[in-house]
């Protein structure tokens, strides 16, 4: 987009495209939302739901100007996709499921995630076929899909070959076969009579049996040989929620893959929350092929939601879209019930008025025809105004299910819901200001005396910038790495980018171990300075010793020395003097604990909210380079290795300036040249 | 029972032969068409049967095209048939037209990924 706009002359620098990509491919997917909505249900439907995207919070985490996070992107490319879906589904036309396979293609370059899309498109095809909705327009809409949608999946160099080696597009294939079987079924009823149908149904049940068994076996062999049934880590932590725990810490211990709490479902859909029953309802109302689908989307993203907090963000469109059609059907209601009374209750005090248009508010035509061919008769006139609106009233209540409600409550639900809308536009732009725009970097705290503001992490950086060597690199829990990297200019060893298991595992390893071993490991990996969060003094909750479960079983799951059986006393975490030996001695202990004796919390720690165990000790392979003012970020320094002096035996003094001074001296006296 | 079974089978293909001869003519054109593209693929996944895999993405890129031009002309049948009540509000130049665009992008995706 950068060099879009700067071949049209606008000048625009990377950063600001960066910034600003996420709310322009949101406004994008307001768009999309009204799009699909609009082929589900009607325009008012779709542009409610419009509305509701574009200010529902969880959807506004990933897109706030400023996250470049390949979300945004996303969840436009899935919208798009499945609007391209229903539609060629509603229309039938090659075009649109051609554009639904660029969709697709799309969606597959922007996120992992497109694996959601390629197995709910097939599960709705099955349920539309075994619920009897089979129509050639899904075969149009599904089977190109998967051929094109395959190919171009297969492009994408993340992807490549898995999209046939992986059970994750298996299901497409199946149904893929089924769809094709399905046809052909339909196809032979077509052209054969019912009595030679029956005879070609028998005779390919009992063939088609003997096939199916024989390459289902052959099918199920190949996939049980290999260990995890073909599936990736990441479709098997969602399937099992106790996967992920068990076999791969890493996946584990990101905050985000943790399943979400009650309250925060409020939090992010908010009033969508109780208006997304009342949409399935109105979807069952005409249950077409599409408004099938939304229900199935739903169920399925709602399912998921379930197991992690990330995926949330799927399921926020699917609310929209049925809390859309909710809200828009409840609108409907009420008000054509306070219209047909405002006309009904018009022709009856005006009889003399030939009201054309008051009859015309009760939706039906033939009515308003009547009305027409009467007009010249006025002598009747009377008579026939009241017969009209006796007809009128009758056909209203016996017509066509409309339902009617008194005047009265329709206009207060009327009034109520707007209130309901108002109610969750400001709890958007509550959440959107308090949660999800503040940056994470500078903190702040409401004291009894006023605001208090916590720049430690960006004074730490700064420290680093400029007190450190250019090439020195910094070790650190990866979840500062980003940061680092752009803030303070230095090398990391592990980011939030770093998808080798093994890379965060050695550092891992390093903090978990006793100081020497720890020094070994750092200096191998040519590090100089080792930066540690620490938010005890100031009651910081997320600093690394609460996330040094996760680096213990993280290490442990590569390094079998370090077991989480050594830092455990009664299955719990202690930093007290109920610690394990192990935890009081590991690096990350000490790093984080080194002189805190000597503040004013004289070793308490307020996050843990006990005393620590060991108070006083020296580093022995570290040194304290920087501690921020709150102690929130510290930063320590390798010491050098002790110099060895050949043959002499030197009183190793603790300086190493001192022996390095005098092996100088020693070598400037020992040069043979002068 | 196996008499009436293979009597049975006879009268079934004699019924599907005079059925499937009723067709038009420009649908029978497609669906030769179809035919030979599957044909085309078996005869791939026959050559990799004997030669071996290497190149993938070659083997993959051609079988799949077979199927898609298969499944494409498909599509195109279902649209032209006039039998079909569901595509009256189509103008009838579109299916031909659709058909083609697709095709194209077909075309363009294969040829990338042939390697």
């Amino acid at each position: 987009m950068w060099w879009l706009l700067n071949s049209l002359n606008i000048p625009l620098s990377v950063e600001t495209v960066c910034v600003f990509t996420a709310p322009i491919f949101s406004a994008n997917a307001a768009w999309a939302t009204y799009l699909l909505t609009k082929e589900v249900k009607g325009t008012g439907a779709g542009l409610t739901a419009a509305a509701l995207l574009a200010m529902v919070p969880s959807y506004i985490s990933r897109s706030v100007a400023g996250s470049y996070d390949n979300e945004a992107v996303a969840i436009f490319a899935l919208i798009l996709t499945f609007y391209f879906y229903v539609k060629t589904l509603n229309s039938g036309s090659l075009f649109y499921a051609t554009l639904n396979a660029l969709s697709y293609f799309y969606m597959v370059c922007s996120w992992g995630g497109y694996t959601f899309i390629i197995n709910l498109i097939p599960m709705h095809v099955l349920l539309c076929i075994v619920t009897g909705r089979y129509s050639s327009r899904l075969y149009i809409a599904y089977a190109p899909l998967v051929v094109l949608g395959t190919l171009l999946a297969s492009l994408v160099p993340v992807v490549g070959f898995n999209t046939v080696m992986t059970s994750e597009h298996f299901s497409s294939f199946l149904v893929f076969v089924i769809i094709h079987m399905v046809a052909l079924v339909y196809y032979i009823k077509g052209i054969l009579s019912p009595k030679m149908f029956k005879v070609a149904m028998t005779l390919a049940v009992t063939i088609g049996l003997t096939v199916c068994c024989a390459v289902i076996a052959i099918f199920i062999a190949s996939v049980a040989s290999s260990p995890t049934k073909g599936w990736s880590g990441r479709s098997l932590s969602l399937l099992d929620p106790t996967y992920a725990s068990k076999y791969i810490p890493i996946i584990a211990s990101v905050s985000e893959h943790q399943p979400p709490t009650w309250p925060l479902y409020f939090v992010d859909i908010n009033v969508l929350a109780f208006l997304v029953p009342a949409g399935i309802i109105a979807c069952f109302s005409p249950l077409s092929d599409a408004s099938s689908f939304m229900i199935l989307y739903l169920a399925i993203s709602a399912y998921f939601s379930g197991v992690m907090v990330r995926l949330m963000l799927v399921l926020a469109p699917a609310a929209c879209v049925m809390s859309g059609i909710a809200l828009s059907e409840a609108f409907d209601v009420f008000t054509r019930s306070i219209k047909f009374q405002a006309g009904d209750i018009n022709s009856e005090s005006s009889i003399a008025q030939n009201d054309v248009s008051n009859v015309d508010s009760n939706a039906t035509t033939d009515k308003s025809e009547t009305v027409s061919k009467e007009p010249s008769r006025k002598n009747h006139e009377k008579e026939k105004e009241q017969e009209i609106v006796k007809k009128v009233t009758s056909k209203s209540q016996n017509g066509k299910k409309l339902l009617v409600l008194p005047q009265e409550v329709s206009a207060v639900v009327i009034l109520l819901l707007i209130a309901l809308g108002g109610f969750y536009v400001g709890h958007c732009v509550w959440t959107t200001a308090t949660a999800y725009s503040a940056p994470a970097i500078v903190l702040k705290s409401y004291t009894p005396d006023g605001l208090r503001v916590f720049d430690d992490f960006r004074e730490a950086y700064a420290w680093l910038q400029h007190n450190t060597d250019v090439d020195d690199k910094v070790a650190s829990w990866w979840d500062y790495g980003y940061q680092i990297t752009a803030m303070a200019n230095r090398t990391v060893i592990v980011d939030n980018n770093t998808w080798n298991n093994t890379h965060i595992a050695t550092v891992g390893a390093a903090v978990s171990s006793p100081e020497k071993a720890a020094w070994e490991i750092f200096n191998s990996l040519d590090v100089k300075y080792v930066l540690v969060v620490f938010g005890g003094l100031v009651g910081y909750p997320s600093d690394d010793i609460d996330k040094f479960i996760w680096m213990v079983r993280i290490a442990g799951g590569v390094f079998p020395h370090i077991r989480e059986q050594d830092y455990l006393r009664d299955g719990r975490y202690h930093i007290d003097a109920h610690a394990t030996p192990t935890m009081l001695n590991c690096l990350m202990y000490k790093l984080s604990y080194y002189r805190f004796v000597e503040t004013e919390a004289e070793g308490f720690d307020k996050v843990r909210r006990t005393e620590i165990g060991n108070k006083k000790f020296e580093l022995t392979h570290f040194e304290e380079a920087f501690t921020t003012e709150h102690w929130m970020v510290r930063i320590y320094k390798l010491k050098l290795p002790k110099n060895r002096i050949q043959g002499k035996l030197k009183n190793k003094s603790s300086s190493e300036t001192y022996s390095s001074n005098q092996t100088r001296a020693r070598n400037t006296r020992r040069n043979p040249w002068q | 029972m196996a008499k009436s079974t293979s009597s049975d089978a006879q009268m079934l293909i004699r019924s599907l032969r005079t059925a499937y001869a009723a067709t038009p003519t420009n649908l029978k054109i497609i669906d030769v068409y179809v035919v030979y593209a599957i044909v085309t693929a078996v005869i791939q996944v026959v050559y990799m049967g004997v030669v071996g895999s290497f190149p993938f993405n070659s083997f993959l890129s051609g079988v799949l095209f077979c199927v898609g031009t298969a499944v494409l002309a498909v599509c195109l049948r279902i649209q032209v048939n006039k039998e079909n009540k569901e595509f009256k509000d189509l103008p009838p130049e579109r299916p031909y037209a659709d058909f083609v665009l697709c095709n194209l992008v077909l075309h363009l995706v294969i040829m990338n990924f042939l390697g």
